[in-house]
């Protein structure tokens, strides 16, 4: 490959990059060329091997092959001061903030020595005004929407003036309206001539934004094109490798009320925790009611009460089947027919340190014959593990292998299929394909609806508003700790759902 | 009179002292995310290096700088298991007392049943005259200056200075810290280092100056307390210096009542600082009411992914 | 330079397993620096402390005697430290529960044979740590209060209160004003199991707690709720387990055991109370748990390790004039190593060169 000097190289290209995890090669030859100006797009679906390439760009992981060119000279990025440096900004993901430091603190922190606060503080508010960031300095993190900290993480990477910014699934947090703001920050970022690498698997997003894009699958690039110029079919099919299977419809039956919450409200549990006010829900047998909110928003306090973790404030607040049991146990309501299934596939649902079997045990040792009389028959958490194995079509190393070897949809497929293979009368499921990749995802959602189709009441708290519309009878929306009337998912528009999870009144018709 | 409640505040000063400067020390260790329990070991063997290294040299000034270099060498121990090794931060700093109060004893062996003059308080001449104050502010051991010093030196250093800044960040954080690219592990050993030496500091306060001997178990718990304090003080600075001296006033309380007899059996009185610990833990978390300011990192191993 | 810890694939157990042998090795060459520091041969410290005590029938016996508290406090240790909660005051807890198990055969003194003292003396004993251990339990339930400060703050005023005792109201009449305690009556100390020497029942109570526990730990709803709590706070409570109750029963058990453990001293090797009956056994039990990596049977192994180190020091100290400082500066080290070598077992050690990180 020949190298260009100078002024016409491109700002950074990546050559060749290898990055191997044990057994799992993350990153497989990948190439990438980077050009001033340019909002360039990096395509693939969880598991793909796109964090862990900016993870390299950014200095955070070393690769174990190939290099990088940074305006046509090779560079080494040991940690990312070095790239900041350079010139390389990051937005991350899951965002690297302190919550209980100021918004100043946070940004100060990541400044080269000698910065002073007060001058800081002045392009804060400069760089505010330029993009439409406002930030209060003196804020201290906690106190912040998801929105807000997105914001300090871009000006916080804007105030070292970088030549690159890339931003990982930014408006997986984000509402539809944060996300537009967003957009015409980046757009004028671009005007300016900044170079900006955007990771998303979001191909609705990507044809609007960006002029190029990267397709990575499996870690590899598979093609590299102008997203504006293809289908989002054609695009979607790169990304996967295979067709994805459509869901199947149903006959969509509601029967009787079987999960209810009457007036609930309770003060937050933890430190900068949210308080639910005042929530009633009916959740039939027979369909799937979508509760979306962007995250932080309620949600895992919601999710606690309804398991029975945490009890509720009333006894009558919280009913299964017609019958009260908000001071039960999350056993108590297992046996009550009751399934849960939260969000954190790793330390919550499951335990990575423990076998397939144990995991069985966790969560299922109250509505088996597993654990009778408080001994343990571990052949018979074999067997139901196995026969997860098999009818969820989980991909393991070992029946006996430890939760934490499995693939983050391997792992959510068997979490899933341990809830589901009791034929629970209410399922209450958080994010349920939440970094899936996209066979499992599919494979997770006609599940769901199989369930519901069987009698089932399902309860889907997510973010994911494609997975709401794709799979959710009715939809209502947590903001703040409220939650709204549930509206019939044919007859409202995704627009006016974003709308109301920001805490706008988008619909007037509540069914 | 005067001179009884004078003799009281000096005797609550000396018995502070070490316990301040023991706490601030670990106070920088916890908040950049570290939780290093033998503090009670680095100061038994504080105490005994800076006895034996004071008689040998006939210095104290050598004896109290071995001392703290005595706690710094062993919370590099502890630093290379608990950062290198990435090992339990708990189990660690129990090997570490357990280590550190047998060393002591093999350091110090040669040394019980000696005693030394104890360091001098300093007098400014004119000032220390003063009526009242006088000796108070003014004539005073320099380790009582000294952890002045420390205390207003920490609570600005926390909160002013950059480095205090990213130490408080680590602290909090360790995997956002190190995206940012701060120094995680290099951060963390030096706080280490520090607290090491406050903490064979103090200890060679005990011997050189409090108590001018050495003797086994003459640190009696008290690195313990220091620990206490700082959850006690909330992990804020100034508010360590006043839960030094109400604890160094509870110690003095207790001695003049075993002196005063009343009537109470002597273990019971001195058992006071550790049930005194007890409740003051326990008023100081009811008042939070599950709201805990702890460091976020603290206590939890950080292995930098490559 | 730095290090580099990168993180090992499939670790078989076997590996685990290994990993304390090469940390007494390690400490045993650190010891040996110290030894040869302290001017005397390394190798006839080697000897008395460790070759001497294995060749001798009686020494053998003597190791059993030593190891049987170590056993006991370290199976409830492992309560804890499975359940990530960190009980330091088993000292403490040992102290109060030989207090309590000390009642009975005090009250008995004289009496001609009452066969169902021992069992109950025991059984209080018990009852006496599991309360103790019940203090910092409930204060970290109820308040938040760290139960590492308040287990160890605990230890002091439980030797105080024993030293209060022997010296006051139960200090023997006919004992020259020694600060003991009348001696127990012989039905109510545990009976010996060989004709001569001192090895007494406890070991087979020791023996017992650590086969029970590892049954708990391993097949019972109770024992992967402990170990679920300790991996996953947050799956503990999915699971269906109430983390303040776990923090109880963990602290319960353990302060029990360690309760047992001190009215088996009492009533088997010592007769009577004093001031110090313990010296140092809850925090070495400390050691001995993680020598045995928090497993019942690593245990065993490791008390008897732990139980020679004693033995040797005290041999070390007549034959070579060491001081007994040295076992307690042996252990420190040991159990640094220990950390070090389950470290290694997980993470492949890389020296990097030139860069920081």
């Amino acid at each position: 490959m020949a190298e260009v000097e100078g002024a016409d190289a491109p700002l950074c290209v990546l050559d060749g990059i290898v990055k191997r995890f044990g057994d799992l090669t993350a990153n497989d030859h990948v190439s990438l060329t980077l050009r001033t100006g340019e909002i360039h797009a990096l395509l693939g679906e969880n598991g793909a091997g796109k964090s862990t390439l900016v993870k390299i760009l950014d200095g955070l992981l070393a690769p174990d092959d190939g290099r990088i060119l940074w305006q046509g000279r090779p560079v080494t990025l040991a940690n990312p001061e070095e790239a900041a440096s350079l010139g390389i900004g990051m937005v991350f993901q899951h965002f690297s903030l302190f919550d209980n430091l100021t918004v100043a603190e946070n940004i100060a922190v990541a400044m080269p020595a000698g910065v002073r606060l007060r001058v800081l503080n002045k392009r804060i508010q400069e760089l505010g005004d330029r993009y439409g960031l406002a930030l209060d300095p003196k804020r201290e993190v906690w106190t912040l929407s998801a929105g807000e900290r997105q914001r300090i993480e871009i000006v916080r990477a804007l105030l070292r003036e970088p030549k690159l910014l890339i931003l990982d699934e930014p408006t997986s947090v984000l509402t539809p309206q944060e996300a537009d703001n967003l957009f015409t920050t980046l757009e004028e970022l671009a005007r300016q001539g900044c170079a900006l690498l955007y990771i998303s698997h979001k191909l609705e997003e990507v044809t609007r934004l960006c002029d190029r894009a990267t397709i990575l699958r499996g870690g590899r690039v598979v093609a590299t094109c102008n997203p504006r110029e293809e289908t989002p079919q054609k695009l979607a099919s790169l990304m996967v490798g295979s067709a994805i299977p459509p869901l199947r419809d149903r006959d969509h039956r509601p029967a009787d009320v079987r999960l209810s919450l009457r007036g609930l409200s309770a003060p937050p549990a933890e430190l900068h925790g949210i308080a639910l006010r005042n929530v009633s829900l009916d959740i039939r047998g027979g369909e799937i009611l979508g509760l979306a909110g962007v995250a932080g928003n309620g949600q895992s306090e919601l999710f606690e009460i309804l398991s029975g973790e945490r009890a509720a404030p009333d006894r009558g607040m919280v009913l299964i089947d017609g019958e009260a049991c908000g001071d039960a146990g999350i056993d108590a309501r297992r046996r009550q027919g009751a399934a849960f299934l939260p969000e954190e596939r790793n330390g919550h649902a499951a335990v990575g340190a423990l076998s397939l079997p144990d995991n069985v045990v966790l969560s299922r040792h109250a509505t088996s014959d597993i654990a009778p009389s408080g001994v343990i028959a571990f052949d018979k958490a074999r067997a139901l593990s196995d026969a997860i194995i098999t009818k969820f079509d989980v991909r393991t190393p070992s029946p006996l292998a430890d939760a934490g070897k499995l693939s983050g949809g391997n792992l959510q497929k068997f979490v899933v299929g341990r809830e589901i293979i009791g034929n629970p009368r209410v399922l209450v499921i958080d994010n349920p394909t939440w970094g899936v990749d996209a066979g499992a995802a599919v494979l997770i959602r006609q599940a769901l609806i199989d369930l519901a189709a069987a009698g089932t009441a399902v309860l889907m708290i997510s973010q994911d508003l494609d997975e709401i519309f794709a799979i959710a009878d009715r939809i209502a929306v947590i903001h703040h700790g409220t939650v709204t009337a549930p509206v019939d998912a044919r007859s409202v528009a995704r627009e006016d759902v974003g709308l109301m999870m920001t805490g706008g009144q988008g619909v007037s018709h509540a069914a | 009179m005067i001179g009884f409640w004078e003799s009281i505040l000096l005797t609550v000063i000396t018995a502070a002292t070490p316990l301040l400067i023991a706490a601030l020390g670990e106070l920088i260790v916890e908040k950049s995310g570290v939780l290093n329990l033998g503090v009670e070991g680095m100061m038994a063997v504080g105490a005994s290096t800076g006895f034996a290294v004071a008689t040998l040299t006939d210095s104290s000034l050598t004896g109290v700088l071995a001392g703290i270099g005595a706690g710094m060498a062993l919370s590099l121990v502890f630093a290379l298991v608990t950062l290198g090794f990435a090992a339990n931060q708990v189990a660690a700093g129990l090997a570490l007392t357990i280590l550190g109060l047998g060393l002591a004893g093999l350091i110090g062996a040669k040394f019980v049943g000696t005693s030394r003059i104890a360091i001098p308080p300093i007098h400014i001449p004119g000032l220390s005259e003063l009526p009242l104050v006088g000796k108070l502010v003014f004539g005073q051991s320099p380790f009582f200056y000294l952890s002045v010093a420390l205390a207003v030196g920490v609570a600005w250093f926390l909160k002013k200075t950059r480095a205090g800044l990213s130490l408080r960040s680590i602290g909090e954080n360790h995997s956002s810290a190190h995206a940012l690219g701060l120094k995680v592990l290099r951060t963390r050993l030096l706080a280490i280092l520090f607290g090491g030496a406050c903490a064979g500091l103090a200890g060679a306060y005990l011997s050189l100056v409090y108590t001018p001997f050495w003797s086994p178990g003459m640190t009696a718990g008290r690195g313990w307390i220091a620990l206490a304090l700082v959850v006690f003080a909330s992990w804020l600075p100034l508010r360590v210096f006043l839960g030094a001296y109400l604890f160094g006033g509870a110690t003095i309380l207790q001695m003049h009542a075993q002196a005063a007899s009343l009537g109470l059996p002597s273990q019971a009185l001195s058992a006071f600082p550790y049930i005194a610990t007890i409740i003051a833990l326990v008023l100081i978390s009811m008042r939070r009411v599950g709201a805990t300011p702890a460091p976020g990192s603290l206590g939890t191993a950080f292995v930098p992914p490559r | 330079m730095r290090l580099e810890l990168i993180p090992r694939r499939d670790v078989s157990s076997l590996q685990r397993s290994l990993a304390p042998l090469w940390a007494i090795l390690a400490a045993l060459v650190m010891g040996g620096l110290i030894v040869a520091f302290l001017g005397r041969s390394p190798l006839a410290a080697f000897r008395v402390y460790f070759l001497d005590p294995l060749t001798d029938p009686w020494a053998l016996q003597e190791l059993a005697v030593k190891a049987t508290p170590l056993i006991i406090i370290a199976t409830g240790l492992v309560y804890c430290f499975r359940a990530n909660l960190w009980n330091i005051g088993a000292e403490g807890q040992l102290i109060v529960g030989a207090i309590f198990g000390s009642i009975l055969p005090l009250a008995t003194v004289g009496m001609e044979s009452a066969p169902w003292v021992l069992p109950a003396a025991l059984l209080l004993g018990a009852l006496g740590g599991a309360f103790y251990g019940f203090i910092p339990a409930i204060l970290r339930v109820r308040f938040g209060v760290s139960e590492i400060l308040v287990s160890l703050m605990l230890v002091y005023v439980a030797e105080l209160t024993l030293d209060y005792l022997v010296r006051g109201p139960w200090r023997d009449p006919k004992g020259f004003n020694f600060p003991t305690t009348p001696t127990f009556e012989s039905f109510a100390t545990l009976p010996n199991l060989a004709s001569e020497g001192r090895l007494h029942a406890g070991i087979i109570i020791a023996l017992i707690c650590a086969a029970v526990t590892w049954f708990v730990l391993n097949r019972t709803l109770f024992g992967f709720g402990i170990r679920v709590a300790g991996e996953a706070p947050r799956a503990a409570r999915f699971s269906g387990f109430n983390a303040n109750r776990m923090t109880i029963a963990a602290f319960v058990i353990s302060g029990g055991l360690a309760g047992l453990a001190g009215i088996v001293e009492v009533t088997g090797q010592i007769g009577q109370l004093k001031p110090a009956i313990s010296g140092g056994l809850g925090f070495t039990a400390i050691i001995v748990a993680y020598l045995g990596r928090l497993h019942p049977v690593g245990i065993i192994f490791g008390a008897f390790v732990i139980a020679l180190t004693v033995y040797g020091g005290e041999a070390a100290q007549i034959a070579l004039k060491l001081p007994l400082d040295l076992t307690r500066t042996f252990q420190g080290i040991l159990l640094f190593c220990v950390l070090a070598a389950d470290a290694l077992t997980t993470y492949r050690l890389r020296i990097v060169r030139g860069v920081t990180a």
